[in-house]
């Protein structure tokens, strides 16, 4: 007797060879030659300039400069964070489908569907626009210096957690939720005891993940004007100054472990 | 409260249109402050009979009413404050497993709450004693400031059922609270939520798996087949003929019903 054949295998040899021959024309259009990479010249070139990061800059004068703009870069990342939390929580209560009472018994009444298009539309709106875009125009209104990073951070950041925030809640167990807003309990009781404690982790886990990458778009924002390590790094860079990026890419690098260290210990304390 | 049912028939959403529906046109009645088990091969219907009770699912045809009243005609706040009233413990305890046993139980309050009272017992909570008390009547009173994902999972179904006796309802609807209980588990739980009910004047309805605690504990068993009542009888009638008839396999069953229809209905010609 032949053993019972796997009805689902064709179809996933077809999309496999589907996907690689689609992603043809994207190596095409990305100009991908890995070749140039090991060129003699190029390599030259790179040695050159990854020679003059040698010896980071280590003079206390300098390090004490660096310690003030690591603090400030975090207090940008920081600060950036919190306002857009103060901005995506209310969206994304908003907008998850999981807190919705008229969907607990079929389909969702017309004026919570379009409410939360609506929100949805605006996340879209507030995370497409990159904040570097939003930091060059916060730059006219608020002039040079940290708070234009921070608002940046605020507006683009604010439509990727909402965005996030709601999707983990509405991917994860809905069983406690739906039983309380089932048993007549309001929609942010039904936050508070249902959904929170249901993924608290991974509603951390990302916030301290977007907090890294808040720190790492600083840099960015830095090098137009808005203060921080990054407006370090652009200096030293416009100066030729190797030895001082290393310093300061050396600090970044000690901000991501630092973050990541966090949210471990967070997620094993959340359990 | 006193529930009546009147020729509903549910439909699941997710169900393909055309299929059968998973409870046929049903009448049933509960006075305020009896007592019903529900009993039935699986698949018969024993869930969604609750959900259509606790106004989770809406009923396709027919009409529930609770109290006198039809819940689908209330506007959405209304429909709300009936939920209430009401409780329903699904069979899966809905329980976030990083969530305190005490706060887990101390939810059952919540529709009685607002929410500044619903923060600030989180903050501390509210009324220890009363939690403790609720989670005695189960066996649990030392487990009140366990983590839920400590407990085990017999333990994780009686704080579910510990819950209703918190929540203001005055209709518990109890889906298999015996799952993961051990008999003599079983037997207390069972005795402490009819007693509750009793005592407090509260209408019970549970579905149960194990037939000799719904005769045991229970002055009205309601057998459920196919998505209708096979008979509804007081324990002393249901004699082991019934039973047997209740739980047969399909295929011993005297008369085939595989095309079933409800009378009166055209069949619903679909195009897929």
């Amino acid at each position: 007797m032949t053993p019972p054949r796997d009805p689902a295998w064709q179809g996933r040899v077809f999309w496999s060879v589907a996907c690689l021959l689609l992603l043809w024309p994207l190596i095409v259009a990305t100009e991908f030659r890995p070749a140039v990479l090991f060129d003699p010249d190029s390599l030259r070139v790179t040695g050159r300039f990854l020679a003059g990061f040698l010896p980071p800059k280590v003079d206390p004068a300098f390090l004490a400069e660096v310690a003030r703009e690591t603090w400030r870069t975090v207090a940008i990342a920081t600060a950036g964070m919190a306002l857009a939390m103060v901005l995506a929580v209310p969206l994304t209560l908003m907008s998850a489908r999981v807190l919705s009472l008229s969907a607990l018994s079929g389909r969702m009444a017309r004026g919570p569907f379009w409410l939360r298009q609506g929100v949805r539309t605006l996340l879209i709106v507030l995370r497409s626009i990159p904040e570097l875009v939003w930091a060059l125009v916060f730059v006219r209104v608020v002039g040079l210096g940290p708070t234009a990073g921070v608002l940046a951070i605020a507006l683009t950041y604010g439509g990727m957690l909402g965005k996030v925030y709601s999707e983990i809640l509405d991917s994860g167990e809905t069983g406690p939720t739906q039983a309380l807003l089932r048993n007549g309990g309001g929609r942010l009781q039904g936050f508070f005891y249902g959904l929170l404690p249901q993924n608290s982790a991974e509603l951390t886990s990302y916030t301290v993940y977007r907090w890294e990458c808040a720190i790492r778009s600083s840099v960015v924002l830095g090098f137009v004007g808005a203060g921080g390590l990054g407006q370090q790094i652009d200096s030293a860079m416009k100066m030729f100054n190797g030895g001082e990026v290393a310093t300061l890419l050396m600090v970044f690098v000690a901000l991501v472990a630092l973050a990541d260290r966090v949210s471990a210990w967070l997620r094993a304390w959340l359990g | 409260m006193k529930l009546e049912l009147q020729g509903a028939s549910v439909r699941h959403p997710a169900a393909r249109p055309g299929g059968a529906p998973a409870l046929h046109p049903l009448s049933l009645s509960v006075a305020a402050g009896e007592a019903v088990a529900i009993i039935g091969p699986s698949g018969a219907g024993k869930t969604t009979l609750l959900e259509l009770l606790a106004c989770a699912l809406r009923p396709e045809a027919g009409q529930l009413m609770l109290d006198g009243v039809d819940p689908w005609s209330l506007p959405r706040s209304g429909l709300q404050r009936l939920r209430g009233q009401l409780f329903l413990a699904p069979q899966v305890p809905p329980l976030p497993p990083r969530q305190r046993v005490v706060t887990a139980v101390l939810a059952g309050r919540l529709p009685g709450w607002s929410l500044a009272t619903s923060l600030r017992s989180l903050a501390y909570p509210t009324d220890t004693t009363a939690a403790r008390e609720a989670l005695a009547r189960f066996d649990l009173a030392d487990k009140l400031f366990e983590r839920v994902d400590r407990l085990a999972g017999g333990e994780r179904q009686r704080v579910g059922l510990a819950r209703a006796l918190l929540a203001p309802a005055r209709l518990w609807l109890v889906d298999e609270p015996l799952s993961a209980l051990d008999p003599r588990r079983a037997a207390q739980a069972t005795a402490a939520l009819v007693d509750e009910a009793r005592v407090r004047g509260i209408t019970l309805v549970a579905t149960l798996h194990q037939v000799d605690m719904a005769l045991a504990h229970f002055p009205r068993i309601v057998g459920l087949r196919d998505g209708a009542v096979a008979f509804d009888l007081p324990p002393a009638e249901v004699t082991p003929a019934l039973l047997e008839q209740l739980y047969a396999e399909r295929d011993n069953l005297p008369a085939p019903e595989q095309p079933w229809s409800p009378p009166g209905l055209p069949i619903a010609a679909t195009c897929r």
